[in-house]
C-alpha cells in the first residue's frame, strides 16, 4: 500500500491559510477589527505562525522524504 | 446539548471566512480521493495496512478524542468549574494513555488482532466476543449520532442552516471521505484537524489573555478563589467532603473511567493498531499524551476567560439564566467577541472539523468491528478479501444513515444532560470491559465463560445504577448529581465484573495454556512483547518507556504549578 505524504498536505493547507491571513492582516485590517482583538493584529500574527508551520513541515518532508512504510509485506490474514 | 441562543450567537462570517472553510473541505475530500488510490485490500481500508509512522498515529489518537464533547464540554467545564477541569486531562487521561502504550499495546499489537473484540474472541472465545462486538457497535452508533447532532447545532447557529439540513450535509461529508479512503483518510484528516484546532484556539486564547490582563488578570478577577486551584474539586464531583471528593476523582475518574475509556475504546486503540511497528504502536498513545497534557491551556483557559469577559457568560455564572446562553456556548461567544474576519473563518473551520472527526472516528471503528467481528465471523465466512472490502464500504454508508437517525433521537431528547448521558454510556461499556481485560491479561486461569458472564454482570450493574439515579426514569432510589452517579456506576461495574469473573472461573474450565500464548502476560515470552530498537525504531528518543516517564513527569510538574 502506498501512502502519499501527509506532511506536504499540512504544508500546503497552512501555507495557503498563512498567506491569506498575512494579506488580510497587512492590507485589509480595519480599526474595528483591531479593536475587537484588543489592538492585536491577530490575522497578521496568526498568518505568520502558519507560514512558519508550513515551512517546517515542507522542510521536514524535503530532508526526510520517506514517510510511511511502503515496502512492507502484506500481513497474513487471521 | 443545550440549544444555542437564538439571535446573539450568529457569527458575523464574511466571504473570506467561507472561503477558508471551503478550502479546508476541498482538501479533506481530496485526501479521501487520493487515499482511495492506495487502498487495495480490506486491511488497507480498515487498518491502513499497518504502515503509519508514530507521530501520525499519535496525533490521530488524540484528535479522534478531540470532538464535540471535548471542545464544547471542556470549555464549558472551564467556565463553570475553573481549574478543576484539568483533572479530566491530567488524572483522567495521561496515566491511562501511558499504561495503554507500555503494558497493553504489546498484546494488542503483538497478537495481530484487528480490533478490540477480536482480542476478546481469541482470549475468551465466541460468546464474550459477540457480547463485546454488539455492545461496541451499538455504542458507536449512539455516540456518532450525538456528535452529528452537536455538529449540526453548530452549523445551524453559526451559519444559519436548519438543523435537519445540517445533520444530513454533515453526514454526507463524513460519508464521502471515509467510504473513499477508509481509515487512512480518517487518520490523515484527524492529524490535519489537530493543527486546525490549535490554529483556531491558540489565537483565541492569546487575544483573550491580553484582554483580561494575562494570568495575573485572571487571578485578580476570579471571584471564587477556589476555582483557581484544581484540588479538591468538590464542585466538579458533587461530593462535599474534600477527602471523598479526591478519592472519587482518583479512583472513579482516574482509574476506572479513564483506564476503561483509553485502554479498551476501539475508536482510540484502532489508531495505534495501524502503526507500522511494535515500537510505533507503543509510542502512539504516549506521543498523543504530550499534546493531551498541554492542550488544557487552549481549552480550559478560554473557558475561564469567557466567564470573566463575555457579559452573558458572567451573568450566567452569577446565577442569572435569563441571558439565553449556556456554558456550552463558550467558544462561539468568545469567537464572536474576539476574532475578526479571517481568523474567524479558521476558528469556524476548526470547530466543524473537530466535530466531524468525532463522527468519522465512530464510523470508521464501527465499520471495522462490523466487517471483521460481526459479518465475517457470524454471517458470511471465508469469502475473498474484496468481498469484505466491499462490506466495509457498505457498513460505512449504513453507519452514516443510522447516525442520522440517532442524531435526530439526540435532537429530540435535547435537554442539557448529553454529557451525563455519555458518561453513563462509558460506565456501561468501558468500565466492565476494562475489568475483564485486565483480569484476562494477567490471570491465565480466567475461563471463557467467566469472560462473558463477568462482562454482562458488570454492564447490568452500571445500567442498574443509571436506572435508579437518573431523575427522568422516576425511580430515584439514589440521589447523586449526574457525574457522581456514573463515577459510582463505573466503580461498581468494575468491582462486580472482577468478583463475578473470579467466582465463575472457580467452577468452569480454563483454556489450555497453548491457546493463550501472546494473549496472557505470563504465557507471552518477553521477546514477543519487546519492540525492535533498530532502523526506524532506533534512538533513545524513540524509547516508549522513556517517553512515557517523560510525560508522567511533565504532568506532575504541571500539577505542582497549576494544581
Amino acid at each position: 500500500m502506498r501512502l502519499f505524504d501527509l506532511r506536504l498536505i499540512i504544508a500546503f493547507l497552512f501555507g495557503l491559510y498563512g498567506v491569506v491571513l498575512v494579506v488580510i492582516g497587512f492590507g485589509f485590517t480595519t480599526d474595528e477589527d483591531l479593536k475587537k482583538a484588543e489592538g492585536v493584529n491577530i490575522n497578521l500574527w496568526a498568518g505568520i505562525a502558519m507560514v512558519v508551520l508550513s515551512a517546517v513541515f515542507a522542510a521536514w518532508a524535503m530532508l526526510r522524504p520517506q514517510f510511511a512504510d511502503t515496502d512492507k509485506q502484506p500481513l497474513k490474514e487471521l | 446539548m443545550s440549544v444555542l441562543a437564538e439571535a446573539d450567537l450568529r457569527l458575523d462570517a464574511g466571504p473570506i471566512d467561507y472561503a477558508l472553510l471551503v478550502i479546508y473541505f476541498v482538501v479533506v475530500l481530496g485526501i479521501g480521493v487520493m487515499a482511495r488510490r492506495s487502498v487495495s485490500s480490506s486491511l488497507d481500508f480498515l487498518l491502513s495496512g499497518r504502515s503509519l509512522p508514530a507521530w501520525v498515529t499519535g496525533l490521530a489518537f488524540i484528535s479522534a478524542n478531540l470532538g464535540a464533547l471535548e471542545l464544547m464540554g471542556m470549555t464549558a467545564n472551564g467556565a463553570q468549574y475553573g481549574m478543576a477541569t484539568v483533572h479530566y486531562y491530567w488524572i483522567g487521561a495521561i496515566p491511562a494513555m501511558v499504561f495503554l502504550g507500555l503494558v497493553m499495546m504489546p498484546f494488542y499489537y503483538g497478537s495481530k488482532v484487528r480490533s478490540v473484540p477480536e482480542f476478546m474472541r481469541r482470549r475468551f472465545g465466541k460468546p464474550a466476543h459477540l457480547v463485546n462486538a454488539i455492545s461496541f457497535a451499538v455504542a458507536q452508533i449512539l455516540i456518532a449520532g450525538i456528535n452529528l447532532f452537536a455538529l449540526a447545532v453548530i452549523i445551524d447557529a453559526l451559519l444559519g442552516w436548519p438543523l435537519p439540513v445540517s445533520i444530513c450535509v454533515a453526514a454526507l461529508v463524513v460519508l464521502a471521505y471515509t467510504t473513499l479512503g477508509g481509515l487512512s483518510a480518517a487518520i490523515y484528516n484527524e492529524v490535519l484537524q489537530f493543527f486546525v484546532i490549535v490554529a483556531a484556539l491558540a489565537p483565541l486564547t492569546i487575544v483573550g489573555l491580553i484582554k483580561v490582563g494575562g494570568w495575573q488578570g485572571i487571578v485578580e478577577k476570579v471571584t471564587d478563589q477556589e476555582q483557581l486551584s484544581a484540588w479538591p474539586a468538590t464542585e466538579l464531583t458533587g461530593i462535599n467532603n474534600p477527602v471523598w471528593s479526591v478519592i472519587g476523582l482518583v479512583f472513579g475518574l482516574g482509574f476506572v473511567l479513564s483506564f476503561g475509556y483509553w485502554t479498551t475504546n476501539f475508536a482510540e486503540v484502532q489508531r495505534a493498531m495501524s502503526a507500522k511497528s511494535m515500537s510505533a504502536a507503543k509510542r502512539t498513545p504516549i506521543i498523543g499524551a504530550y499534546p493531551k497534557a498541554l492542550i488544557p491551556a487552549i481549552i480550559i483557559i478560554p473557558g475561564i476567560i469567557a466567564a470573566l469577559i463575555v457579559p452573558e457568560m458572567a451573568q450566567l455564572k452569577a446565577g442569572d439564566t435569563s441571558g439565553g446562553v449556556a456554558y456550552n456556548d463558550v467558544l462561539p461567544l468568545l469567537m464572536r467577541d474576539l476574532l475578526p474576519n479571517g481568523i474567524l473563518g479558521i476558528a469556524i473551520t476548526g470547530l466543524l472539523a473537530s466535530f466531524m472527526a468525532g463522527v468519522a472516528a465512530n464510523v470508521s471503528s464501527f465499520n471495522t468491528v462490523f466487517t471483521y467481528d460481526l459479518w465475517q465471523d457470524y454471517v458470511k465466512k471465508d469469502r475473498p478479501d474484496e468481498y469484505y472490502l466491499r462490506i466495509g464500504r457498505l457498513a460505512t454508508v449504513g453507519a452514516c444513515v443510522l447516525a442520522i437517525g440517532t442524531a435526530f433521537i439526540a435532537a429530540a431528547l435535547g435537554g442539557s444532560n448529553i454529557m451525563d448521558y455519555i458518561q453513563a454510556l462509558f460506565s456501561f461499556f468501558n468500565a466492565p470491559l476494562f475489568a475483564t481485560f485486565i483480569l484476562g491479561m494477567f490471570w491465565k486461569r480466567m475461563t471463557p465463560t467467566a469472560g462473558w458472564v463477568g462482562l454482562l454482570a458488570g454492564t447490568f450493574t452500571a445500567i442498574f445504577i443509571y436506572a435508579i439515579s437518573e431523575p427522568s426514569f422516576g425511580i430515584n432510589l439514589l440521589e447523586l448529581p449526574g457525574q457522581g452517579a456514573s463515577f459510582l456506576g463505573a466503580g461498581l461495574a468494575f468491582v462486580v465484573d472482577i468478583v463475578v469473573s473470579a467466582a465463575v472461573t472457580m467452577v468452569t474450565r480454563p483454556k489450555p495454556d497453548s491457546e493463550l500464548v501472546g494473549l496472557v502476560y505470563s504465557l507471552t515470552p518477553k521477546e514477543d512483547r519487546a519492540h525492535s530498537t533498530t532502523g526506524e525504531d532506533a534512538g533513545w528518543y524513540r524509547s516508549p518507556a522513556l517517553l512515557g516517564g517523560g510525560v508522567l513527569a511533565l504532568t506532575t510538574v504541571l500539577y505542582f504549578i497549576f494544581g
